[in-house]
């Protein structure tokens, strides 16, 4: 009788933490979590009626078959790269910034004024002004929900996704209004920018890659050998540590979202004056949200950042392939990049806790 | 007068989808799981109502479909959170990403299989999903337009919130899944079945988004296949969870008086004062962006998110 009651009441799977992994173990459930989601992707793509290998091979040979092709995916990878680096920033300080996408477009509205309005000074102070004035705009887009969640703890998550919405239709209020191209028939728009309000080109490709790049570095050393990105990982951390050590966590919190922000203004420039040569809605077109997944999927590290978005590039201009052969919407990049994710926060789980059968002989630890 | 009572009626229509997602979205809230997949989860009903209609021309085949599209959407993010204990906010974030893609990615795929640029609901569904006619009751002036003349999805959606309503308060389950949502350690030591209860809880939210994105794909554009027709509805929803303050039967209020925002430029006197659209079509968002600022600053004790929420549960660690 004892002994039924006994096990009856020991779960069939318990979970229980593990002793930490080495970084080869991490890397290699991360690898295999990568297979089984391309293993899920292919099922998907079984399902309705493709060929799988086919179609993942049409995927690279897309984005790699020409000169022009790689230009495309280093273009599709610039403000990828550059709003990931911006987001682990606020991430690693666990604020949960999803408004890349409304920073990107503030900063590209705050540029655009001196695309569109002086684009007769000189090439390279307008361009200053112009990065410049991108750095602010987003910033001020970040800055607006760090200060109520630093003085009220007000829901960033949700804040800066409604600002998301508001810089968008900021946009389309423009288009429709003041900053309307008279020259236009048909839809608004907003009139092209000259070629003084233009990025230069390097190799084929606006400069924008050469300040991605950079900024890989500058973000690495900053996060990692500076007091101010210490700070950040200890509020990341604990803000009651930081405010035990001294630490001032509001102006933390504000001169981190400052930055964030700014640097995801500064790749709305780089997108509106360097790609799209006009401030289009689409400026930001879902690079926001994409970035947080590069951002998670690269563990918040630079170099990570790096190679994950030159691959959802690859899979992004792929895809665009993959419709003109195949009739796939381009939606099919987004799913895929789902289920990757997917996989991969399921596998973070196996790097800090496993499962424990019930055995047979009773309870063993 | 006439224009306000139809302002008030196009309100409902408006608000409609937006209780679904937000019952939905208490649902998940109350169990302890902050969700951010509602938005996807909403995608995901509103491609499966949609096509399932299409295909049987049956409307409750329509709206299990969507049901059961979300609750799928709320399988991935509970197997992922509840089970896994992985990030609640990232996961809800990738189900949104996911659950647009895939739903668009359909959408598409329909368009081109069956060689045609619009996909249009055959007759029969679309009178069963029309505006109701009840004799009698349907011609009382101005009650019977503002009470008895919707679409069965705004009965469905009051019925839903009632009964949710019901559940959280008055069932025993109910008030075990709110103990959860406050503190799983302690609910766990009072012998209640913290995981069934959880995964019970994500998945019935998630069909319930479902439903609300069956609306939207359905209703909106007038039973024609678009793209994104949810559209920031489920976002919305999110937020209004803290407008409603955690409660089904205020979510009917709040997601109306959104609604209203939702639709107030093609109503609003444009011989009085002129708006440009834009404005209009932020308002719903600012509102929501005061709400948040608002409910932060005047906090109140009985009107707030429920405690676990966010964080994970781990039984070994209570």
């Amino acid at each position: 009788m004892n002994n039924i009651n006994k096990k009856a009441k020991e779960p069939l799977v318990r979970t229980v933490k593990r002793a930490e992994r080495s970084k080869i173990e991490i890397l290699k459930l991360r690898i295999i979590a990568f297979m089984l989601a391309l293993v899920a992707g292919g099922l998907f793509i079984l399902l309705i009626g493709f060929n799988p290998f086919e179609l993942y091979l049409t995927i690279i040979a897309g984005a790699f078959r020409s000169k022009m092709a790689i230009q495309a995916t280093i273009k599709i990878m610039i403000p990828l790269l550059m709003s990931s680096l911006g987001i682990i920033l606020a991430f690693k300080m666990r604020f949960w910034n999803i408004g890349a996408e409304g920073q990107i477009i503030m900063g590209a509205i705050f540029s655009s004024y001196f695309a569109l309005f002086h684009s007769d000074w000189p090439h390279a102070l307008l361009l200053v002004v112009m990065f410049a004035a991108g750095f602010i705009g987003g910033s001020l887009w970040g800055l607006l929900p760090a200060y109520f969640k630093s003085k009220y703890n007000t829901n960033e998550t949700l804040f800066t996704l409604m600002l998301n919405y508001i810089a968008l239709h900021v946009i389309s209020y423009l288009r429709d209004g003041p900053w309307q191209d008279p020259g236009s028939s048909g839809f608004p728009k907003i009139a092209r920018f000259i070629a003084n309000a233009q990025l230069d080109k390097v190799f084929g490709v606006q400069f924008g890659w050469i300040i991605g790049l950079v900024l890989v570095f500058v973000i690495f050393i900053y996060m990692k050998y500076t007091k101010q990105g210490y700070e950040i990982s200890v509020v990341g951390e604990s803000q009651a540590t930081a405010k035990y050590a001294g630490m001032n966590v509001k102006k933390i919190v504000l001169r981190t979202m400052m930055l964030s922000g700014g640097i995801c203004g500064v790749t709305g420039v780089i997108q509106s004056a360097g790609s799209d040569m006009t401030l289009a809605s689409s400026v930001a077109g879902g690079v926001g949200f994409t970035a947080i997944i590069v951002a998670w999927l690269a563990n918040l590290n630079p170099f990570g950042i790096l190679l994950v978005s030159f691959l959802f590039s690859v899979l992004e201009k792929g895809s665009s392939v993959m419709q003109s052969t195949f009739g796939l919407s381009t939606y099919s990049a987004s799913v895929l990049q789902g289920i990757i994710l997917f996989f991969i926060l399921g596998c973070e789980f196996f790097i800090r806790y496993k499962f424990v059968f019930r055995s047979k002989g009773g309870v063993k630890a | 007068m006439n224009l306000f009572i139809n302002f008030l009626i196009a309100a409902v229509f408006a608000g409609t989808p937006l209780l679904f997602g937000t019952i939905g979205e208490i649902m998940n809230e109350k169990a302890g799981h902050l969700n951010l997949g509602v938005e996807g989860m909403m995608a995901l009903g509103a491609c499966a109502g949609f096509m399932a209609g299409f295909i049987s021309n049956n409307f409750i085949i329509a709206l299990l479909a969507a049901f059961a599209a979300g609750m799928l959407g709320a399988l991935i993010y509970g197997i992922l959170t509840i089970t896994y204990m992985a990030d609640q906010n990232v996961t809800g974030l990738t189900l949104t990403i996911f659950g647009i893609g895939l739903s668009n990615f359909v959408g598409e795929f329909m368009l081109t299989k069956l060689n045609t640029n619009s996909l249009k609901l055959p007759d029969l569904i679309t009178t069963q999903i029309s505006n109701i006619d009840i004799p009698v009751l349907s011609d009382i002036p101005v009650l019977g337009p503002l009470l008895f003349q919707y679409n069965p999805f705004v009965y469905l959606g009051i019925a839903v919130a009632v009964i949710c309503s019901l559940y959280l308060n008055h069932t025993k389950m109910g008030l075990n899944v709110r103990a959860i949502g406050e503190n799983p350690g302690a609910a766990d030591a009072a012998g209640i079945k913290v995981i069934k209860l959880k995964y019970f809880n994500v998945l019935l939210g998630g069909g319930i988004c479902g439903i609300g994105g069956a609306y939207c794909s359905m209703i909106i554009n007038g039973g024609v296949w678009m793209s994104n027709s949810v559209n920031g509805a489920g976002w919305i929803s999110v937020a209004l969870v803290i407008f409603a303050t955690w409660s089904p039967l205020k979510a009917i209020f709040g997601s109306f008086i959104f609604g209203a925002f939702n639709i107030l430029k093609y109503y609003s006197p444009k011989t009085l004062f002129v708006v440009p659209n834009a404005f209009y079509d932020m308002l719903p968002f600012i509102i929501t962006a005061l709400v948040l600022v608002v409910s932060s600053i005047r906090k109140s004790k009985e009107s707030t998110q429920p405690a676990s929420c966010g964080v994970n549960y781990f039984r070994e660690e209570r």
